[in-house]
């Protein structure tokens, strides 16, 4: 589990990234901060794993305050994702998978084999191993970044908008793998992301940022959908433009769901 | 032709000298000048400073600078210590600013990447961003080959014995196949260690493409202007 206790940054420029987020990330599920660029969303991220350190409240982690922790060891104990895979393009995708472990002090040998097996893990053939990051397409470069979040196999993965620089199909298609994943390991996974149709698709848990650091509302995507704390929660997801509200219309005997502005959404299962 | 086959031998023993002129010389400001753009890099008001002081030594006049040195490092003249020394100050005039230029090249993405999963600072510097400053620092370093190598001759003036031995030598006798040989041996000198240097680079960088990384950009252009 992790914590935000009255959790505030404030840059030494006077700008506020976050201002006193009180808010509990649950053990074993998928926790999204969503928001446009400003709202402090990634800056929340980067306090669980010290990059970024409060200038007010506390970070927990199953109740220990993260400052008491050194920050090097602490991040080798948490996956993190980024976006553009953040690849070190120096190393071979099977190196880079293993960095981590190998930073920790594992053997080479035993490093490289779970690597292989974290490729079988994350839907990557074994050959791509030997090959230089910039020889793999971007959904491949995404997907080794997911195995090397993964390889010290930590109880947190953080995914800084990791699938933002992809196309929407590849995007799509990880997305999924992600779900198939989390239901597999069951990690505690933080997600950012400013795009709320990904974040009501992955999230259990589900944060509306908004400019200056404040939290909007945290609930479960269902909830948010059908209580929208405010105007601002009601017109980031939507609710307001009628993208979302959905209504059902028959055609040729079936029943279509189609979006206020008319554009069909799907059909209604019988 | 004559004079160079039966002066074989001086030329080969000048050759060797020269080398164990330019190479120590080569690697000092490579070394020493790596740590100095580092510090030019990481600490932004260091940098104006340190890349001025740097450049000015290419300013000091050579002969000046080889007469000088033996006072300060209490030498004889025509020890080579002070060719290799003033070599050396050149060498790092002329690769400080790339070495800084080639810190500045290594992705932010990466280089916060790399903290992020759990690099310590010293770690990083060796297991990231020195190696991705490779292609760029090589570039800096295969200028000062063939400066280096160039310069050396210079010694010839002040009786530090080189292939420039052979101009100053060709000069007073009046033997032109002296000094042709001289300026062809300095040119192939630094071509061959030019050529050296690469092949190190090759072999210690195997991921580094330059013409891959050409082949790429070129490809981005075309995309752009199909998409324009």
């Amino acid at each position: 589990m992790i914590e935000f206790r009255g959790v505030t940054k404030q840059f030494p420029d006077g700008t506020v990234a976050v201002a006193g987020v009180d808010i509990v990330v649950p053990p074993r599920k998928t926790t999204v901060f969503v928001g446009s660029s400003g709202s402090g969303k990634t800056t929340l991220l980067r306090m669980i794993n010290r990059m970024v350190d409060p200038t007010g409240g506390q970070v927990l982690i199953d109740g220990t305050d993260v400052a008491t922790l050194e920050p090097v060891a602490l991040r080798r104990s948490i996956g993190y994702v980024m976006q553009n895979s953040g690849l070190l393009p120096h190393r071979k995708v099977i190196d880079n998978v293993a960095t981590v472990p190998m930073l920790r002090g594992e053997k080479k040998a035993a490093a490289h084999a779970r690597a292989l097996e974290l490729l079988d893990t994350v839907g990557l053939d074994r050959s791509l191993a030997d090959k230089y990051p910039s020889q793999l397409s971007g959904g491949q470069q995404q997907r080794v970044g997911v195995a090397r979040g993964l390889a010290v196999d930590p109880n947190i993965l953080l995914m800084d908008e990791p699938f933002g620089a992809v196309d929407p199909i590849v995007r799509s298609e990880l997305q999924q793998e992600l779900l198939r994943l989390q239901g597999e390991l069951g990690k505690t996974v933080v997600f950012v992301t400013h795009d709320i149709d990904e974040a009501f698709l992955l999230g259990d848990q589900v944060v509306i940022m908004q400019q200056g650091g404040q939290i909007s509302q945290a609930a479960s995507p269902a909830e948010i959908l059908a209580n929208p704390a405010d105007d601002f929660v009601a017109d980031f997801v939507g609710a307001n433009r009628g993208k979302r509200a959905l209504h059902v219309t028959e055609v040729d005997g079936r029943r279509l769901v189609v979006d206020g502005d008319g554009r069909p959404a799907g059909v209604l299962a019988s | 032709m004559n004079w160079l086959w039966s002066n074989l031998d001086l030329v080969g023993e000048l050759t060797l000298t020269h080398l164990a002129l330019s190479v120590p010389a080569i690697i000092l400001s490579f070394v020493i000048s790596v740590p100095i753009g580092w510090v030019a890099h990481r600490y932004q008001w260091s940098r104006g400073v340190l890349l001025a002081l740097c450049g000015l030594l290419y300013a000091i006049p050579s002969l000046a600078l080889l007469i000088a040195l033996p006072v300060v490092t209490g030498l004889r003249t025509t020890n080579p210590i002070n060719l290799v020394i003033a070599l050396t100050l050149y060498g790092i005039a002329v690769i400080v600013r790339t070495a800084a230029d080639a810190f500045d090249a290594v992705e932010p993405d990466v280089r916060q990447s790399a903290t992020a999963i759990g690099y310590s600072p010293a770690g990083r510097f060796w297991g990231v961003e020195l190696p991705l400053a490779g292609p760029v620092l090589l570039s800096g370093l295969r200028v000062v080959i063939v400066s280096t190598v160039s310069l050396a001759t210079i010694g010839a003036v002040i009786g530090v014995q080189s292939l420039g031995s052979l101009f100053t030598d060709g000069l007073q006798r009046n033997i032109q196949a002296e000094i042709v040989t001289g300026i062809v041996l300095t040119m192939a000198l630094a071509i061959g260690l030019d050529w050296a240097s690469v092949a190190i680079g090759r072999l210690l960088m195997p991921w580094w493409r330059p013409s891959a990384a050409v082949r790429r950009r070129t490809l981005e252009r075309v995309e752009r202007v199909d998409a324009a």
